[in-house]
């Protein structure tokens, strides 16, 4: 996904002369040619997320689209507060992206890991929030991103799911059967594996922010199964506004809000919060039968 | 921007109109003159189309007494002189914060310090980018903001770009463990200069001077801080 990332944002530099991008020293090299050709428009201002963050409210308020490029941790929770001021306070757009996700730095350690960036976003106005399953997702999310000057947060990780659906921004069913299972992003294959033969119905979708409560409130008999790859539990508010005045019972999965300290890889952690096929089976089967 | 005839000792009038934030008023007072002269004689700024792309910025950084802010701003006519009998009341535009949204002329919201830096040389820069190389970014600042780890991000990256943009600081000593070496010491590249705060010739001259391949800084030394 971050190859894909660099490529498009590459093009939409070349494209269109409002699009800006804001480094802080990650992908810098990924970016060097594109750097070379806009050096105005391209500007790594170092190991500084705060100034990475402040850059982007500067721009923004010249009418420049500026992208904000580093992993979760550094572009979310270090400059949370520049997201709140610096662009939401001043009612400025921008488009972060990110890499890293919950635990892509698995052996870098928790410094490096961001299981709480969409629950931080969520404590703010306006923000739409992308986790794309599949690199292919990746580039007609930032496109459209690029349309327009509102806040928009890409997620990207390294765990994939074996196939893209592109148009996936509001819940598009996967598998029609019982209870609802919806699927956020790269949690779309460990779900179909992990109830290959129950009688569920398997919704998925690339953009948890806005939630599709309309497709929810469709999808849903009385019981639901949500499975994000952030903190469990992110999307609790929005799924029980949307499902609010009919009876229902949900199941939350995702990141526990323990700190895991091992290393590994994003697999051995995935594994650990109980988010591998295996690990979700249980959950889901004692929840719905 | 029009140059008035009014003088600026009439802006404690106005100020004294404002009764909702006595607890920033030496923080209000300590920029009154930096903001006349900015306002009267530096900033291109048409206070009936304050939103063209090419005109000057001014941000307030220091969002903490705005008082004076406030009320050069509706001397030269950027929002009505009434305003000001409103500060902080339910319906007013004017809080004891600026916010960009709700105040013509007010180019971006403050109160938590350590914020207009990073967001001025964000705007500088996308002015650089849009070939507006003739209007100009002015940040005001209080000495004891510089506290804040933010503003070193942007004062080292302004530097090293060679960013042309102007720094204000309003120095009345209101810095907890002060400054030693001197404030300009903190903004290293920069070009600086250190003037008496209430001389308005003096504030105009450093204010005037452009530096098209470095970034500026003017250190407005005041009263301490009472209070």
């Amino acid at each position: 996904m971050r190859e894909t990332f660099v490529a498009t944002t590459t093009e939409l530099l070349a494209e269109d002369p409002r699009t800006a991008l804001v480094l802080a020293d990650i992908s810098a090299d990924a970016f060097q040619p594109a750097m070379r050709r806009h050096p105005d428009r391209v500007l790594n201002v170092g190991i500084r997320e705060q100034l990475m963050t402040g850059v982007a409210g500067g721009l923004a308020l010249t009418g420049l689209r500026p992208f904000v490029h580093s992993y979760a941790p550094f572009v979310v929770d270090r400059a949370y507060e520049q997201i709140k001021l610096d662009l939401g306070h001043q009612d400025a757009g921008a488009v972060l992206v990110s890499i890293g996700a919950s635990y892509d730095g698995a052996a870098s350690g928790y410094t490096h890991q961001s299981p709480g960036d969409v629950e931080l976003l969520d404590t703010l106005e306006g923000w739409t929030v992308h986790v794309p399953g599949h690199h292919d997702e990746v580039p007609p999310l930032l496109r459209e991103a690029a349309r327009h000057d509102d806040r928009v947060y890409v997620r990207l990780s390294l765990q994939e799911n074996q196939h893209a659906y592109a148009d996936s921004t509001r819940l598009r069913v996967i598998r029609r059967g019982g209870p609802l299972i919806v699927a956020v992003g790269p949690m779309l294959d460990p779900v179909l594996e992990a109830t290959r033969d129950l009688d569920v119905t398997v919704a998925y979708t690339n953009t948890p922010r806005p939630l599709d409560a309309e497709g929810l409130r469709a999808l849903a008999g009385g019981e639901v199964v949500m499975v994000e790859p952030y903190l469990s539990g992110t999307s609790a508010r929005q799924v029980a506004e949307a499902l609010g005045g009919r009876p229902h019972r949900v199941l939350h999965l995702g990141v526990g809000r323990e700190e895991v300290r091992r290393y590994g890889s994003w697999q051995d952690h995935a594994r650990a919060h109980g988010l591998d096929a295996a690990g979700l089976r249980g959950p889901i089967s004692e929840f719905l039968w | 921007m029009t140059v008035t005839a009014l003088p600026a000792d009439a802006l404690p009038s106005l100020i004294a109109r404002m009764t909702g934030d006595e607890k920033h008023a030496p923080s209000s007072y300590s920029t009154l003159d930096v903001l006349w002269v900015l306002y009267d004689r530096i900033l291109r700024i048409d206070p009936a189309a304050p939103d063209e792309p090419d005109r000057d910025r001014f941000l307030l950084s220091k969002g903490h007494g705005p008082a004076a802010y406030y009320a050069v701003l509706a001397q030269k006519g950027f929002f009505p002189l009434e305003w000001l009998d409103t500060m902080a009341d339910w319906d007013s535009p004017l809080g004891n914060h600026p916010d960009r949204k709700n105040i013509p002329g007010v180019e971006i919201g403050t109160g938590s310090l350590g914020h207009g830096l990073g967001i001025g040389v964000g705007v500088a820069l996308g002015l650089r980018a849009q070939g507006y190389t003739g209007s100009r970014v002015f940040v005001l600042l209080g000495d004891a903001e510089l506290d804040e780890g933010s503003n070193h991000e942007a004062i080292a990256y302004a530097a090293a770009t060679h960013l042309p943009m102007t720094a204000i600081v309003i120095d009345n000593r209101s810095a907890t463990h002060g400054w030693p070496g001197g404030i300009a010491a903190r903004f290293p590249g920069w070009i600086t200069a250190v003037v008496d705060g209430r001389d308005q010739e003096q504030i105009e001259h450093a204010l005037a001077r452009r530096h098209p391949d470095r970034p500026n800084l003017v250190v407005a030394t005041v009263e301490p801080k009472w209070g």
